[in-house]
C-alpha cells in the first residue's frame, strides 16, 4: 500500500508527518512513499533529501490524496482535506475530535477512516506512538528557551571578577510530561528549580529531575492514576491554598512555567493578575497552555506581551512547530511506531484491528461509522496505587513481637537441646566408652566446622568445595590400614581406595591452588 | 613410630585442615592457607604409613604415583566452565572409597569384647556404606548432568517419594538383619540399594538447582568420611569427615536460603507450584542493537554487570572482562553483582570472573550491591534470567514468591543480553524484560559482547 504526507496548510506550521528516516522504517513495512513537494522545507528536509530516501515527491495536495491509501497529517486537518479522502482511506494524525464534531461527521460520510493521534491510549505499550507526550516533551524544552531569550540574566549562578550573579529561579506548574521537559532542562542550564503538581505521586518524579517539590499539605489530594494521568479540577479549598503557596512564592521567582491542562475544559488560572503584579521587573511567564485560554489570565495566545511592571508573557502555541526538525523526527516515528502496529505481518497492508486496544481507542471513523468516544480500555492505564500501606507498628508492639519471637526461638532451643541430652544419654547407656569418646570428638568438630565455614567469603566457595574435595581425600587414611590385609580382596578394594583418594588429594589441593592464584586484586 | 607420636601428628593434622578451611575468609590469607592443608594431608599420610607399620608395598606405591599423576592432570587440564564436574566427581571418588573401606571392615575379622561393640560396629559399617554408596551414585549422576552427558531435565518417575520411603525402609531392614547374623549378602544388598538411591535422588534434580546438589554431595563425602573414622576408631577421620560434612551442609543452607526454598523440597526435586494466577504482564519486550547499547554505556558513569550460568556456557567471560577493563579505562564504576545461585556451583562465578583476570574486588555480592542500583546508570544482565526476576518481590503467587533476586530494575536502564525470548529455568515469564527501562539485547552472548568491543574503544 501507498502512504503520503501533505504539506501542512496551517499557516506558521513548520512540522511534517514524514522524514526521509521515517519513510526509509515505513518501506521496510513494505509501504511505497509519498511527499508532496515542498512539505520538509520548513523542517529542514528537502525533496532532494525525500528522493534519496526513495519517496516519490508529487506536486499538489490533491495529487498526494489521491496516490495515497493512507494520508500522515500533523495538524488536524481543513475541511478541503477532509473532502479530499476517498473511501476506505486512512488518515493519521492529529484531529481534535472531541471539539471537531463537522469535521468527524464529514470523515465518516466520506467513509474514510480517521485515527486520531490524540487518543492514543495512556498505556506503556502504547508509549512510543503517544504523540502528545513527544510533542509536550518538545514544548517544555522550548518554553526554558523561550524563557531564557526574554530574560535579562544568566540561568546558572556565577561567581565572576565583575561581581556575583545569583542562579534565576524557575517554578514550573503542572509536572506532566512538558513540565519534567522544562524542569529537566532549565536545571540543566542551572537554575534553581522548583514545581508544583496536584497529584502527590509525582512528587518522586519532580525530585529525581532535580528540582525542589512544593509541598502543599492537604488531605483531599487526588490520585492521578483514576484519571489516566491527567489532573482532575481541584475543590475550592484546595485552590484556595494552593494559590496563597504561589503567592508567596511570586516575588521571589524569575521565570514561571506553567503548564496545567484538565482535558477537554477551559485551563485552570493558576497565576492570577495579583502574582504577576507581584513579580521583579524582568521575570518572565511562559504559558503553555496558551491555547485553552492559559493558565494566567494576562496571557494572549499566539503572543508576547509585556505588562506594566516589566513581566513578560509569552503565549505561544506553536513551541512544537519553533522546533520543526525536532519535532517532525519525534511525530514521525510515533506515526511509523502506529503504522507498524497497524501492519502486523509487515508486508504494507493495513489491518485494521478493532480488537487492538490501542487501534480502537485512536480511532474515530471506522467503516462509515463514528466510534469516538472510544470504549474504556480493557486494561488500566496507569498502574493504580498500592494498597493502603498497613499501619504503622508502635515500639511497643514491634518490642513486644521481637520478645514473642525470641522466646519462641528459646523454646525451641530448649527443647532441641533436652531432645539431643536424652539422645545422648541414651546413646551412652548402651555404647561402650571408646565410641563415646570418639563421638565427643565428633561433635567438637561438627561445631566447629559450622564455626569456621561461616567465615569463609561467599566469592570463595567454589575453592571452598575444592579444598574440601581434597581434604576429604582423608579417607586414604582408612585405606591405608587395611591395604596389609591378608584377605586378597580387601587388599586389592583397598588399593584401590588409596589410588582414587590420592585422585582426590593431589588433584584437589592442585586445582584449589591454581584457582585461588586467578583472584587479583585490581 | 608410637601411637603417641602418631596421635600428636593427627592432632596437628587437624589444627592445619582448620586452618585452611578458615583461611578461605579473605582471597589473600587463601592463599597461604592452602599450603597447611597441603602440609596437614602429608603429615597425616607419613603418620599413618610409618605408625601403623604399613608395609610400602609396590602395588601401594603404585596406586599413589598412578593416583598422584591422574590429579596433576585433572587438576591442571579442568577448565573452569568444568569445575562443578570436577567436583562432582571427585565426591564420587571419596563415597565409593568409603563403600570400599566398609566392605573391608565386613570381610576382616573383628573380635568384640562385648554385643553392644559388635551392633555398634555393625552399624557404623552399613552407615558408611549405605551414605558412601548414595554419594557415589549420587554425584556420578551429577557429575553427568553437569557435564551435559545426562539431560539436565529433571526426571519425575511416579510416586518417587514413596519409591525412596521404600529403598529407605528396606535399607533399614536389611540392617536389622545384618545384626542378627544373616550374613554379609545383607550388606551386598543394602549397597546396591543404596547406589540406586543416589540414582534416583539426584535424577529427579533440574539443572539450576545442582549448586544445591553438589553442596549436599559435598556434605555427604564428609559423613561418608566421619562415618569411615567410627568404623576403624580413627579420630583424625572422624573429624576432617564432620569439616568437610558441615562446610557442605552450610553451603547447601545458603543456597537454599538464596532460592527461598525448603531444603527437603530441593533434594527431593521437582519446583514450587504456583498458587495462583500469575499476575498479568504489561508492555513488551523491546529489542536493541548493539549501537544503541554502546552508546549508553558510553553516557554511562557507573555499570553493573549481572552475571549467570548462561554467559559461562556461552563462554563469554574473557569478553567481559574485556569490556569492563575498557570501560574502567574510561574511568567509568564497572562492578559485578552475583547472586549466590548463579552458575552450577556455589562461587562459580567469582571463579570464572577471576580467571577471566577481572578484579576479585568489583565483584560484589548480592547483600552488598543490592542497594546500590538505584544509583547506577546501566545495567547489563549476561545469561541470568529467575535471580533478577522481580516478580519473586511483586507477583505473591509466583513460584519464585520471596526468593531474594537482584534489583537490578532500580538502575536508570538495563540490557538484557538473552538467546531469544524463551524463559529461565523455572519457566516463569520475567516481568523484568517487559520494564520500561528494559532493553532486550537479544543473541548469543559472547558474540553479542564481541560486538559491542568492536564499538567501543
Amino acid at each position: 500500500m501507498r502512504i503520503g504526507s501533505p504539506k501542512e496548510v496551517m499557516p506558521g506550521e513548520a512540522r511534517v508527518a514524514m522524514t526521509p528516516d521515517s519513510a526509509t522504517q515505513l518501506q521496510k513495512l513494505g509501504y511505497e512513499c509519498f511527499i508532496e513537494s515542498g512539505a520538509g522545507q520548513l523542517a529542514r528536509f528537502s525533496d532532494a533529501d525525500y528522493q534519496a530516501a526513495g519517496v516519490t515527491v508529487v506536486d499538489s495536495a490533491d495529487a498526494l490524496f489521491d496516490a495515497v491509501d493512507v494520508v500522515a497529517k500533523v495538524r488536524p486537518p481543513v475541511e478541503d482535506e477532509v473532502k479530499r479522502l476517498k473511501k476506505g482511506q486512512t488518515l493519521i494524525g492529529f484531529f481534535n475530535p472531541a471539539g471537531n464534531d463537522a469535521l468527524l461527521e464529514l470523515a465518516k460520510t466520506r467513509e474514510a477512516n480517521v485515527i486520531a493521534m490524540e487518543m492514543v491510549p495512556r498505556i506503556s505499550r502504547a508509549q512510543k506512538m503517544d504523540a502528545l507526550s513527544s510533542m509536550a516533551n518538545i514544548a517544555g524544552y522550548r518554553a526554558v528557551i523561550e524563557a531564557g531569550n526574554n530574560f535579562g540574566r544568566f540561568f546558572t549562578g556565577q561567581v565572576t571578577a565583575a561581581g556575583k550573579v545569583p542562579p534565576a529561579k524557575v517554578l514550573v506548574v503542572g509536572a506532566g510530561v512538558a513540565g519534567l521537559a522544562a524542569i529537566g532542562t532549565a536545571q540543566s542550564l542551572g537554575a534553581i528549580v522548583r514545581a508544583f503538581d496536584v497529584r502527590p505521586e509525582v512528587a518522586e518524579q519532580i525530585e529525581s529531575m532535580g528540582a525542589e517539590f512544593l509541598f502543599l499539605d492537604f488531605e483531599d489530594s487526588q490520585d492521578g492514576a483514576a484519571t489516566g494521568g491527567y489532573a482532575a479540577p481541584s475543590s475550592p479549598e484546595f485552590r484556595e491554598k494552593q494559590l496563597a503557596l504561589f503567592m508567596e512564592q511570586a516575588p521571589e521567582i524569575d521565570i514561571v512555567i506553567t503548564t496545567a491542562l484538565i482535558p477537554n475544559r477551559e485551563a485552570p488560572e493558576l497565576w492570577t493578575k495579583e502574582m504577576v503584579a507581584a513579580m521583579k521587573p524582568g521575570s518572565v511567564i511562559v504559558d503553555l497552555a496558551a491555547e485553552k485560554g492559559g493558565n494566567c489570565k494576562l496571557t494572549v495566545a499566539d503572543e508576547k506581551v509585556v505588562t506594566d511592571n516589566g513581566v513578560t508573557i509569552i503565549g505561544y502555541t506553536d513551541f512544537p512547530s519553533r522546533m520543526a526538525a525536532q519535532a517532525s523526527t519525534l511525530y514521525a516515528t510515533n506515526i511509523r511506531h502506529m503504522m507498524t502496529d497497524l501492519t502486523p505481518e509487515k508486508d504494507g497492508q493495513v489491518v485494521h484491528n478493532m480488537e487492538d486496544d490501542v487501534i480502537r481507542s485512536s480511532t474515530v471513523t471506522f467503516d462509515g461509522e463514528i466510534t469516538f468516544p472510544p470504549p474504556p480500555l480493557k486494561v488500566q492505564a496507569i498502574a493504580s496505587k498500592a494498597t493502603p500501606k498497613q499501619p504503622e507498628k508502635t515500639p511497643e508492639e514491634k518490642a513486644a513481637e521481637e520478645a514473642a519471637a525470641m522466646a519462641k526461638a528459646g523454646r525451641q532451643q530448649t527443647q532441641l537441646l533436652i531432645v539431643g541430652a536424652a539422645v545422648m544419654a541414651l546413646i551412652g547407656l548402651y555404647a561402650p566408652t571408646e565410641f563415646m569418646q570418639h563421638f565427643i570428638v565428633f561433635v567438637l568438630a561438627v561445631f566447629v566446622g559450622f564455626q569456621v565455614i561461616w567465615g569463609v567469603a561467599h566469592s570463595l566457595h567454589t575453592p571452598l568445595m575444592a579444598v574440601t574435595n581434597a581434604i576429604s581425600g582423608i579417607i586414604i587414611v582408612g585405606a591405608l590400614l587395611q591395604v596389609d590385609s591378608n584377605i586378597p580382596i580387601v587388599s586389592i578394594l583397598a588399593g584401590i581406595s588409596v589410588l582414587i583418594a590420592t585422585i582426590n588429594i593431589v588433584g584437589g589441593f592442585m586445582v584449589t591452588r591454581r584457582m585461588l592464584q586467578m583472584f587479583k586484586k585490581s | 613410630m608410637t601411637i603417641g607420636l602418631q596421635t600428636a601428628a593427627y592432632i596437628s593434622a587437624t589444627v592445619l585442615f582448620i586452618l585452611a578451611l578458615g583461611g578461605l575468609s579473605n582471597q589473600e590469607k587463601a592463599k597461604r592457607a592452602v599450603w597447611f592443608g597441603i602440609i596437614g594431608m602429608a603429615i597425616a599420610v607419613v603418620a599413618t604409613i610409618a605408625g601403623s607399620g604399613v608395609a610400602l608395598s609396590s602395588m601401594l606405591i603404585g596406586a599413589i604415583v598412578i593416583g598422584a599423576v591422574v590429579g596433576v592432570i585433572v587438576a591442571t587440564r579442568v577448565e573452569m566452565t568444568g569445575m562443578p564436574q570436577l567436583v562432582a566427581a571427585l565426591h564420587s571418588f571419596v563415597g565409593l572409597a568409603a563403600v570400599f573401606i566398609g566392605i573391608n571392615s565386613d570381610l576382616s575379622v573383628h573380635n568384640f569384647a562385648s554385643d553392644a561393640e559388635r551392633i555398634i560396629h555393625e552399624v557404623e559399617i552399613f552407615l558408611g556404606v549405605f551414605i558412601g554408596a548414595v554419594t557415589f551414585t549420587g554425584s556420578i549422576i551429577a557429575y553427568g548432568k553437569l557435564a551435559g552427558k545426562i539431560g539436565g531435565k529433571a526426571l519425575i518417575l511416579p510416586g518417587r517419594h514413596l519409591l525412596n520411603l521404600i529403598m529407605v525402609g528396606a535399607s533399614f531392614v536389611l540392617l536389622i538383619m545384618y545384626m542378627n547374623h544373616a550374613g554379609s549378602w545383607t550388606l551386598y544388598a543394602m549397597t546396591a540399594l543404596a547406589l540406586l538411591l543416589g540414582i534416583h535422588l539426584v535424577m529427579a534434580i533440574g539443572g539450576a538447582d545442582m549448586p544445591v546438589v553438589v553442596s549436599m554431595l559435598n556434605s555427604y563425602s564428609g559423613w561418608a568420611a566421619a562415618a569411615t573414622g567410627f568404623l576403624l576408631g580413627n579420630d583424625l577421620l572422624i573429624v576432617t569427615g564432620a569439616l568437610v560434612g558441615s562446610s557442605g551442609a552450610i553451603l547447601s543452607y545458603i543456597m537454599c536460603k538464596a532460592m527461598n526454598r525448603q531444603f527437603l523440597s530441593v533434594i527431593l526435586g521437582g519446583f514450587g507450584d504456583a498458587t495462583g494466577p500469575a499476575m498479568e504482564i504489561e508492555g513488551e519486550q523491546v529489542a536493541i542493537d548493539v549501537d544503541g547499547v554502546a552508546s549508553a554505556l558510553d553516557d554511562a558513569d557507573s555499570v553493573i554487570i549481572v552475571p549467570g550460568y548462561g554467559m559461562a556456557v556461552a563462554q563469554a567471560q574473557q569478553s567481559v572482562s574485556e569490556l569492563t577493563r575498557r570501560l574502567r579505562a574510561k574511568g567509568k564504576q564497572v562492578r559485578f553483582a552475583i547472586h549466590p545461585v548463579a552458575g552450577r556451583l556455589p562461587g562459580h562465578m567469582n571463579v570464572l570472573l577471576a580467571e577471566a583476570k577481572v578484579p576479585y574486588d568489583i565483584v560484589l555480592e548480592m547483600d552488598e550491591i543490592n542497594d546500590d542500583f538505584a544509583s547506577t546508570d546501566v545495567v547489563i544482565v549476561i545469561g541470568s534470567n529467575d535471580i533478577v526476576n522481580p516478580a519473586a518481590q511483586e507477583d505473591p503467587n509466583s513460584p519464585i514468591a520471596g526468593m531474594p533476586v537482584l534489583e537490578v530494575w532500580n538502575a536508570k536502564q538495563v540490557f538484557v543480553s538473552k538467546r531469544g525470548q524463551g524463559t529461565g529455568y523455572s519457566g516463569i515469564e520475567n516481568p523484568l524484560f517487559y520494564k520500561e527501562n528494559t532493553r532486550m539485547f537479544y543473541g548469543d552472548a559472547k558474540s553479542s559482547l564481541d560486538q559491542l568491543l568492536s564499538q567501543i574503544s
